[in-house]
């Protein structure tokens, strides 16, 4: 391939910091308008700073440009389709930005007097309605910020239970193919991780997991799984799977990540779940922003509800004759406590309460189906032709929202890599599937396309790949060397760990 | 009614076919017959965009924001202005709908940003390492906890009781968690009581934790009361206002082996409560046990200057159990707003902020102490918030000045049963000195009207109030 330099790979990257010259400025600031005393008058020298921090001296035109060129070597979901499984890249409704900015929400004190943020609160006590439906669990936290920070919140909330039944474990269970947070969150959360196989319907493997159960006796204290996991595939052993935990006197957790399968069609509290986080930024809408803000709620059970994180949202019947009110509730004996500053990611709230509005529970209903189709369909146009022969799907069976396809054979066959797939494909315009994720299987692609894709994206996606493999099938050079046409071409992350430079060097 | 697809019927029938299955229902058959909800949710039919819009925007009339009150509430998050240009650049599409960058080569533009935020947060605080961010302030505080424990092998920890208070308790959740105890040292005068805190320090302690300005806006001695945690091998970890960072000196300079905090002054809106984020600065010595993501330079195969995640190594989705934090997705969007506020402000905008604050609140905290019923709560040196007592039931003051569209402060009692008298009173670039001086006269009115027992119509009051009429 003819290498000629795009103009924006022409284009040196320069920080703002590089940008910047002395005698430059953008903000005009007021007067102080009160007496000028000397800072040292009110403060002692000793605590006072030198010399101000080496920020950038630049003007606003220049920072605007500086940013928007930038922003210009970002792939977004605006622009593409972006596969990225596991990670729910849907449609983030502009209107949720609008009403997200409105002034009584936006500029809305965290600290105000409870009775003077009422509709705050009542949109926080109603999202939690909305989540303990769509969930079927009774009760809700919207505390946790993420993910990751649910699945602490739940860690947490099951040392608790069981501290509060006399009881101390020490161990989690977590199949192979879970996502890399719930080890990691067990750790934090002063467990061990015991990890359970999966079958070959992709699966738990119900022996292996009585065999851990029966080894750990006494001591399991959760099994964290996510339902349809990490596969694609539901779990249909999932009601046993609950009663052998419960009666091992384990809570079973839910990582939410994956809701986006099931919503309307099925519910981890009714599936034998205690514990769910849902991920706000995934299944309902909030933007991703390039890695956050997202937020985290739970959903659990009668049975650990009084260990909730505090404070907790909630409604108060009115009294003579004026109508409920909504309140922060600390006093919770209890609960494990604050997990973070305040009341929670309150923007996201807004933003997915006006998503669940939008769409309704008929709508988020459909979404989910639309999203399994997709998927379907998607993986139903890559089992044929070339796809079909070098990326064979790893558990062949109906798939929900999203699946897993082998790129073994293609290493084998072409001498392509997933990796080397994954950097053609920008070539071509899309982002690629997760790759190397779940570990379980080897060279993995993981594709989910959610609802939002139209059929025409999803073919030309499978369109993509074929013509991939075929260019591989006569030059696998030009997918290894792969990208051509971004802003930069592959890059050198071994040295940027080895001897790292995290910040710029500054006179 | 809104539904955000664009499968045809057409387009459905299509698709059915080429998976061979008759119905969509038939994808579901993998669910159990009983675990499927077989019923439709109970939640209201969907609604269109207009619809949508009116009842958030109803809901978010009946609460009263700095938009309508003017905000003399701080405590860890204030009602800073935000310039224009944050909303303009955190708005477009290339920053707000993007995955985290794990494709470094068609998300340079949000590493990029976040070195220039990690070389920023690493000059405000005088540390040489900083993530990506991490969610807010306290959690934030609390994941130094966990690096203090990996990095020292100890697993007791040492708090000021000046450190925000819920920084304070989610450090305590976490620590439930990871199994260490948490020793707490009282203030005196306002400050952190350095003997205290000396006695309390001993070889088993893995970090102290301190934060300056402290919750009562006290300007703490850091570099002196560090000397306890040096001389023990703890950790010095340092909770700080980013916005009092253009004019003192900085935790790095202080001997900080960490310093952190909520992010919210820079760049971002009030929201309340979040999202914001938290920032999280180390020395060289910890930086692969540093939590959350971190952009690193390199270059491409072509020699092109690139930035990359780096330092991936520590992180869950690949060290899994033995990660050095569990975060993922955390606050890269609040982050970008941060620094482009911090642009805008620039070197010289950025101190002249810092001063205008220190000045202001001077001013403030003189204009409140000559009102009658209003003294000091302590004399330390302050930033950008004080605290006083009120010679009056605080809640009830609070209220009637609440009535001239002023919120003037935060309640010391719901944290420190000990300052139940205590109003915390914040100042930002946006509160004028015409505002000071009519809060000073409320806050006089509100003071008198208490102690003659002129509470007449405050039953009637909570009653509007308790309906939601802000």
């Amino acid at each position: 391939m003819a290498l000629t330099e795009t103009p924006m790979q022409a284009e040196k990257a320069r920080t703002i910091f590089e940008k910047s010259k002395a005698g430059r400025r953008a903000a005009a600031l007021p007067d102080a308008g009160v007496p000028e005393q000397p800072l040292a008058e009110l403060i002692p020298e000793n605590l006072l700073r030198a010399e101000p921090p080496r920020l950038p001296e630049i003007s606003e035109p220049e920072i605007v440009r500086h940013y928007n060129r930038l922003s210009r070597r970002n792939f977004d979901l605006d622009t593409g389709f972006y596969p990225l499984g596991s990670c729910t890249m849907k449609h983030n409704p502009r209107l949720n930005e609008r009403v997200a900015a409105l002034p009584g929400h936006a500029r809305l004190h965290p600290a105000q007097d409870p009775k003077r943020a009422q509709g705050a609160l009542e949109l926080m006590w109603l999202l939690q309605e909305s989540l303990s439906e769509i969930c079927g669990l009774p009760h809700v936290s919207l505390q946790p910020s993420a993910g990751s920070h649910g699945e602490l919140a739940g860690l947490l909330l099951t040392r608790a239970y069981h501290a509060d039944r006399g009881e101390e474990r020490t161990k989690v269970l977590a199949p192979d193919t879970s996502h890399g947070t719930n080890p990691a969150s067990v750790t934090m959360a002063g467990y061990e991780v015991v990890k359970v196989a999966t079958n070959d319907r992709g699966g738990v493997e119900m022996d292996d997991l009585r065999a851990k159960l029966a080894e750990n006796a006494d001591e399991v204290a959760c099994l964290m799984l996510t339902n349809p996991n990490t596969l694609g595939v539901f779990d249909e052993n999932i009601a046993e799977i609950a009663s052998l935990i419960h009666d091992a006197g384990g809570t079973l957790y839910y990582d939410g990540a994956n809701l986006n399968a099931v919503m309307g069609h099925s519910r981890p509290g009714d599936m034998g779940f205690d514990i769910v986080h849902v991920n706000l930024h995934k299944s309902f809408s909030q933007p991703h922003g390039g890695g956050g803000p997202g937020a985290g709620p739970i959903a659990v059970s009668d049975r650990i509800e009084p260990y909730l994180p505090r404070p907790q949202v909630v409604r108060r019947e009115g009294s003579n004759g004026h109508g409920p009110s909504f309140d922060l509730d600390h006093d919770r004996p209890k609960s494990i406590g604050r997990l973070r500053g305040f009341q929670g990611n309150f923007g996201v709230f807004v933003r997915s309460y006006a998503y669940i509005l939008s769409l309704g529970g008929d709508g988020l209903t459909e979404a989910s189906e639309t999203a399994v189709l997709n998927a379907n369909y998607l993986k139903a146009l890559l089992a044929k032709g070339r796809a079909g022969r070098h990326l064979p799907i790893a558990f062949d069976r109906h798939c929900m929202h999203e699946f897993v396809l082998s790129g073994k054979p293609m290493k084998r066959e072409l001498g392509l890599a997933t990796l080397d797939l994954a950097k053609r494909l920008l070539d071509y315009g899309f982002h690629p599937p997760t790759v190397y994720f779940p570990l379980l299987v080897d060279e993995a692609l993981m594709v989910e396309p959610t609802e939002t894709e139209a059929k025409e994206t999803l073919d030309a996606f499978a369109e993509a790949i074929e013509q991939i493999l075929a260019e591989a099938e006569d030059n696998p050079d030009l997918a290894k060397n792969a990208p051509y046409t971004t802003p930069v071409r592959r890059l050198d992350e071994v040295k940027a760990t080895r001897k790292p430079v995290v910040r710029q060097r500054l006179r | 009614m809104t539904r955000y697809t664009s499968a045809t019927p057409d387009d459905r029938q299509e698709m059915l076919d080429a998976i061979g299955v008759g119905s969509a229902a038939e994808l579901f058959e993998q669910i159990p017959e009983p675990l499927r909800l077989g019923r439709p949710l109970a939640l209201p039919d969907g609604m269109s965009e207009a619809e949508v819009y009116e009842r958030l925007r109803e809901l978010s009339e009946r609460n009263a924001s700095a938009e309508e009150q003017v905000c003399f509430v701080g405590a860890g998050m204030y009602d800073h202005y935000v310039p224009a240009i944050v909303d303009a650049i955190t708005s477009r599409s290339e920053f707000l709908t993007p995955y985290t960058p794990y494709q470094p080569e068609i998300s340079q533009g949000g590493l990029q940003v976040m070195f220039e935020f990690q070389t920023a947060m690493s000059e405000l605080t005088g540390l040489p390492v900083s993530n990506a961010a991490l969610y807010e302030g306290p959690s934030a505080l609390a994941s130094a906890g966990y690096l203090a424990i990996g990095a020292t092998k100890r697993k007791r920890f040492v708090i000021s009781r000046g450190v925000h208070p819920h920084s304070r308790e989610t450090l305590r959740t976490y620590a439930v968690g990871y199994g260490a105890e948490v020793v707490e040292v009282g203030l005196e005068g306002g400050l952190t009581d350095a003997a205290a805190l000396a006695g309390a320090v001993d070889g088993e302690t893995a970090a102290v934790f301190l934060q300056s300005p402290n919750f009562l806006g006290a300007v703490e001695d850091v570099e002196a009361l560090g000397a306890a945690a040096k001389e023990h091998g703890a950790l010095l970890v340092v909770a700080c206002d980013p916005m009092t960072l253009g004019i003192l000196k900085s935790p790095g300079e202080c001997g900080a082996d960490i310093a952190l905090g909520e992010g919210q002054p820079l760049g971002n809106r009030l929201d309340f409560g979040g999202p914001s984020f938290g920032f999280f600065c180390a020395t060289e010595e910890q930086i692969r046990r540093m939590p959350g993501r971190i952009a690193g330079e390199t270059e491409d195969v072509d020699g092109r200057r690139g930035f990359v995640l780096s330092l991936q190594t520590r992180e869950q989705h690949i060290r899994r159990e033995k990660a050095t934090n569990n975060i993922c997705t955390a606050q890269a969007l609040n982050a970008l707003g941060a620094m482009v506020h911090l642009a805008w402000l620039g070197r010289h905008g950025f101190r002249e902020l810092g001063e205008l604050l220190v000045r202001r609140t001077a001013y403030a905290r003189e204009r409140l102490t000559a009102v009658n019923g209003v003294e000091l709560l302590h004399e330390a040196p302050v930033a950008r918030e004080f605290a006083v007592r009120l010679d009056a039931p605080v809640d009830k003051v609070l209220q009637r000045i609440a009535e001239r569209g002023i919120a003037a402060g935060y309640p010391l009692g719901r944290d420190y049963p000990e300052f139940e008298d205590g109003l915390l009173v914040a100042i930002t670039e946006r509160r004028t000195k015409e505002q000071i001086d009519e809060l000073a006269d409320a806050l006089g009115a509100a003071i008198a009207a208490e102690r003659g027992g002129d509470a007449g119509t405050d039953q009637a009051t909570e009653a509007t109030i308790a309906e939601g009429v802000a």
